[in-house]
């Protein structure tokens, strides 16, 4: 068996063990990398290679070096007989918005294509010093604007493992491909909207966003401040428990973290469901989507294969004890995409002013003055979906409007949150310890089928953007293929900082189902690896 | 000519003294720095960095909140603001716009002529410093050591009315700063700095009228000089028909003239909204009643008391109140004393005044703390040291760091009190001087003094004069 099929459970309990050496691990993730993913991204870059279609092309680079470096030491402290750390030998990608000490972080944006970080962000730290090894870096949205991947300046950017005619989905593309081709066991994204559980759902793998504050966002480059988690990416829900456990924590760094203490997740995800309510929510059932005409909310229903998704699943808990509650109104969650539009984009314009030219990153050459050397830099610098960003995000926050949207959206975003309490509250009706749903509409749709209609393509997040609003945890698994063999994911949403519960039901989940017959199938990238 | 009145406000940015800057723990004091070497990624607006909030900072923008008269807020918001300039890393200033720290507030200031004149302020905010720029070989340079260092903005309401009252403004301000321990408020070096907005208007009439704002008015000559010209050229051009323009005026110092920098035409639009990666500010009941407890007797106040309790002059009172330290000095020698603070207040103002400035120390600095200079005193009172020698003991108190007594002892500088060596030296004295003896026992009492000032001469001037007296009356009486 190759290395590259093992759990991170499992290579960091070998390698601890001395029955798997760290370096060898590393050889194997390296060499998986070198046999799937083809051209890494690259900024006007040329592709050569006839077969780039079929390749999953993840990475934008690879720290090789750092990677080895702390393999070796890994592998030394093992032979010292000391604790190598949670992560041990475990190879793990970090999605390119991450500052790593010394390396580039292009956040796949021409805009910091030359930006050597000066430090390094906290999760990542945390990795490190649990005995991970940082391979590389993979692709995403440019600045993790988008929910396919497409937008990056990194081309070509990366491909469904499961069809690499569809896309991984984002922004967390690369990460998801990375680990759904195994080339690394972990990764570690970010979700703003749902840029973690899109594309895990898309790719056939788990994701977990935490509740807001459960992991230190210092380094992580901001998109839209007040919602960003970083979050890990693994391919069953012990492993992206562990590696919860290991970056979650309060950080002096990130004002927002929570001092709450940090739970055993790998222990309180061996509790069995008997008894826990676990709710599903007829709002969740499709997309209402504003006539762009009338303005009335028209619906449309999620796609076949997923609705029954989640309704085989809630079965499943059923059978393992669970409670199901029926009927549970989410009011609000309609208004999650029109409010996300002011939220994000105000922030985010407000994140990228410090990309001007003078400190770091692209710069035009001889600028005539200053005001040239703002426009052309910010012009030629960022790709089509940061200036829509930006220019809604001006357009929102001018003081010349009568409103202020940001505090408007604030109040409606109050709204989305007061949903979930209720559902959650322990003296109401529902009583619920998690609210199941799909965690994406459709399955991974095709390239380009979506690229350039920026307001479709954001409504694809309806189902995962309102626990983004609400600040709580939410994690999608696996749960399934539809009938073009493209992975479904289903979302369970927990409680404030109950990661705990909902790893529970879903690890519940996993284990029931792990002799399911679409559990054997291999996703295509895979299949052509001998 | 009409008669015309100047109306005048002051934006004043206040550099606090924290140990650190406002979001990052790199050293607030950059002073004599090389450029670009206090700084972090944090600072320099790095992608993916976080502020975190200096609780120093806050405290001190509390304490001056209070010390202004104006309400502190028990909670604050940071927001951004947004422009572009290349000393601005971020591209955004974090600052507070909706909920600053304190709210309302005044300054009484006190002019030469005896009136008090109220100035309202209008906004009081805590935000962070930018760096600075400078043209080098036609480059333009950039320094970001001072970004990031805290800053209370405050800005008055147009309550002055004259370029005195601007400066007093600010001589009250500065003393305040000092005072309160929140800012060096150091001119030259930018802790305190100051725009001055000014307009004209007809006296009686209650509009506002256009203003030019005059930018780096940075001292307090600068302020007084550069307002009196700015309203002489308004009412010159509204004499002559014209039309004030709302002009950014630039002062230079060393020429002492006022240039035009850039006609005002639009507001700009700073996209203010909350900072998402900074908590409210929370201060409790409790620690803003704390804070309000902190705040010391404000200088005024104390300069009025010094006056009222110790019967001191308006001048000494004011010299002693100058500083916080020296005023501290003063009541703490003056309670050690127990006698009249007139005496301690002499001493202070005459000697003490001079080793401050001679050493180069502030009161709370030197070695010679109010017990030395209590003792000192109480050694002149006591007979057991002559003025010469008290004043002598202040210098070597400063520099030897040893008590008065001790020193009194060792050198022996004491005064000759043993009753029975004075008698014999004295006998010496009346014996080789008959012709004045009989003079004086004939009546001419008037040489009681030549004989004291032989006393004196012969025992280098350690005789006790009270005893010294004594003995010669006894001695001249037979």
């Amino acid at each position: 068996m190759s290395y590259t099929k093992l759990s991170a459970l499992d290579i960091a309990q070998k390698v601890q063990a001395g029955e798997l050496k760290a370096l060898d691990m590393l050889e194997a993730s390296l060499a998986q990398i070198q046999a799937v993913d083809g051209d890494f991204g690259q900024l006007d870059g040329q592709v050569t290679d006839p077969n780039t279609d079929k390749k999953v092309h993840a990475f934008i680079s690879l720290t090789k070096d750092l990677a080895l470096a702390q393999a070796e030491a890994v592998d030394a402290k093992v032979q010292k007989g000391e604790d190598a750390g949670l992560l041990a030998g475990v190879p793990v990608s970090i999605k390119d918005i991450f500052a790593l000490d010394g390396t580039v972080t292009t956040a796949a944006s021409r805009m910091l294509h030359n930006y050597r970080a000066p430090y390094t962000a906290t999760a990542v730290q945390k990795l490190i010093d649990a005995g991970a090894l940082i391979v590389g870096k993979v692709n995403l949205d440019e600045f993790t604007f988008g929910s396919s991947n497409e937008s990056s300046a990194y081309q070509p950017a990366s491909n469904n493992p499961w069809n690499t005619a569809h896309v991984p989905g984002g922004s967390s593309g690369g990460s998801a491909a990375a680990v759904a081709a195994e080339e690394t066991p972990l990764s570690l994204g970010t979700d703003t909207g749902g840029s973690i559980r899109q594309p895990a759902a898309f790719c056939g793998v788990v994701g977990l966003k935490p509740s807001y504050g459960r992991i230190s966002r210092y380094g992580l480059i901001a998109f839209a401040s007040s919602l960003d988690c970083p979050g890990p990416l693994a391919r069953n829900v012990p492993d992206a428990a562990l590696m919860l456990q290991v970056m979650a924590g309060s950080d002096q760094r990130d004002e927002n973290t929570s001092i709450l203490p940090v739970p055993n997740y790998l222990e309180a995800i061996q509790q069995d469901v008997k008894g826990l309510r676990i709710g599903l929510s007829p709002d969740y059932a499709g997309i209402a989507y504003p006539n762009p005409e009338t303005g009335a909310f028209e619906v449309i229903p999620v796609q076949r294969e997923v609705n029954q998704a989640v309704l085989d699943a809630a079965e499943c808990l059923a059978k393992l004890g669970a409670e199901i509650v029926e009927d549970v109104p989410m009011p609000h969650t309609r208004y999650g995409i029109p409010v996300y539009f002011v939220v994000s984009r105000i922030e985010a314009a407000s994140n990228l002013n410090r990309m001007d030219g003078v400190k770091y990153g692209f710069s035009v050459v001889d600028p005539k003055d200053l005001q040239d050397l703002y426009r052309r830099t910010r012009s030629e610098g960022f790709g089509m979906q940061p200036k829509l960003r930006i220019l809604m995000g001006a357009y929102l926050s001018a003081s010349s409007k009568n409103l202020n949207y940001y505090q408007l959206a604030s109040q409606v975003r109050a709204m989305v949150r007061k949903d979930f309490d209720l559902a959650f509250d322990a003296t109401a009706a529902h009583r619920l310890d998690a609210l199941l749903t799909p965690t994406t509409p459709t399955s991974a749709f095709k390239r380009a089928e979506l690229f350039g209609d920026s307001v479709l393509m954001q409504y694809a997040d309806q189902m995962t953007v309102s626990v983004n609003h609400a600040g709580l945890p939410a994690v999608t698994v696996p749960a399934g293929l539809d009938d073009a063999g493209l992975p479904i994911g289903i979302q369970l949403i927990g409680n404030d900082f109950r990661e705990d519960t909902i790893l529970r039901v879903a690890n519940a989940y996993e284990q029931v189902t792990s002799d399911a017959a679409w559990r054997k199938v291999r996703p295509m990238a895979l299949q052509e690896v001998k | 000519m009409k008669d015309y009145e100047i109306i005048i406000g002051l934006e004043t940015h206040i550099q606090l003294n924290t140990e650190t800057k406002i979001f990052c723990n790199c050293k607030a004091d950059s002073w004599e720095a090389e450029p670009n070497t206090n700084i972090c990624p944090v600072c320099t607006g790095q992608p993916g960095v976080l502020p975190r909030l200096n609780e120093e900072a806050v405290r001190k923008g509390a304490l001056l909140a209070a010390a202004m008269n104006a309400e502190i807020n028990p909670r604050s918001l940071f927001d951004r603001k947004h422009y572009f300039y290349p000393d601005l890393p971020k591209s955004f200033q974090i600052t507070q716009l909706f909920e600053p720290i304190g709210k309302g507030g005044y300054l009484d200031l006190h002019m030469a002529d005896g009136e008090t004149r109220r100035v309202r302020i209008n906004k009081m905010h805590l935000e962070e410093d930018a760096g600075k720029t400078k043209l080098e070989h036609g480059q333009r340079m950039v320094d970001l050591n001072r970004g990031g260092v805290p800053l209370v903005e405050m800005v008055t309401e147009p309550d002055l009315r004259s370029g005195e009252e601007a400066a007093q403004y600010l001589t009250q301000l500065r003393e305040l700063l000092r005072w309160i321990g929140v800012s060096e408020a150091d001119m030259e070096r930018g802790h305190l700095r100051c725009d001055a907005n000014v307009s004209i208007r007809e006296k009686g009439s209650s509009v506002l009228n256009t203003k030019t704002e005059i930018k780096n008015v940075n001292s307090i000559d600068s302020v007084r000089q550069a307002i009196t010209l700015e309203a002489k050229r308004q009412i010159e051009l509204v004499e002559a028909g014209g039309v004030v323009e709302p002009y950014t005026l630039d002062w230079d110092a060393d020429t002492g003239k006022l240039s035009m920098m850039r006609s005002k035409e639009a507001e700009a639009d700073y996209r203010y909204f909350r900072e998402p990666d900074l908590r409210p500010v929370v201060l409790s009941e409790a620690e803003i009643a704390e804070i309000k407890a902190s705040l010391p007797e404000l200088p005024y106040v104390r300069r009025q008391r010094f006056v009222d309790d110790y019967q001191l002059s308006a001048y000494d009172a004011e010299i002693l109140t100058s500083e916080r330290g020296l005023s501290d000095y003063f009541e703490q020698a003056v309670a050690l004393y127990a006698k009249d603070a007139k005496t301690i207040s002499n001493w202070m103002m005459n000697d003490l005044i001079r080793l401050m400035n001679d050493t180069g120390k502030t009161a709370r600095e030197l070695v010679l703390q109010p017990q030395a200079l209590a003792e000192i005193v109480r050694l002149l009172d006591d007979g057991k040291i002559n003025a010469a020698t008290g004043k002598s003991l202040l210098v070597k108190v400063e520099e030897s760091g040893k008590s008065p007594a001790a020193i009194v002892e060792e050198e022996g500088l004491g005064l000759i009190a043993d009753a029975d060596s004075l008698r014999t030296q004295i006998e010496a004295i009346l014996a080789g001087a008959p012709s004045e003896v009989a003079a004086f026992r004939g009546g001419k009492e008037s040489l009681m003094g030549w004989f004291v000032g032989q006393v004196m001469r012969s025992t280098g001037g350690k005789a006790d004069p009270k005893l010294t007296r004594e003995i010669l009356q006894e001695l001249l009486k037979e």
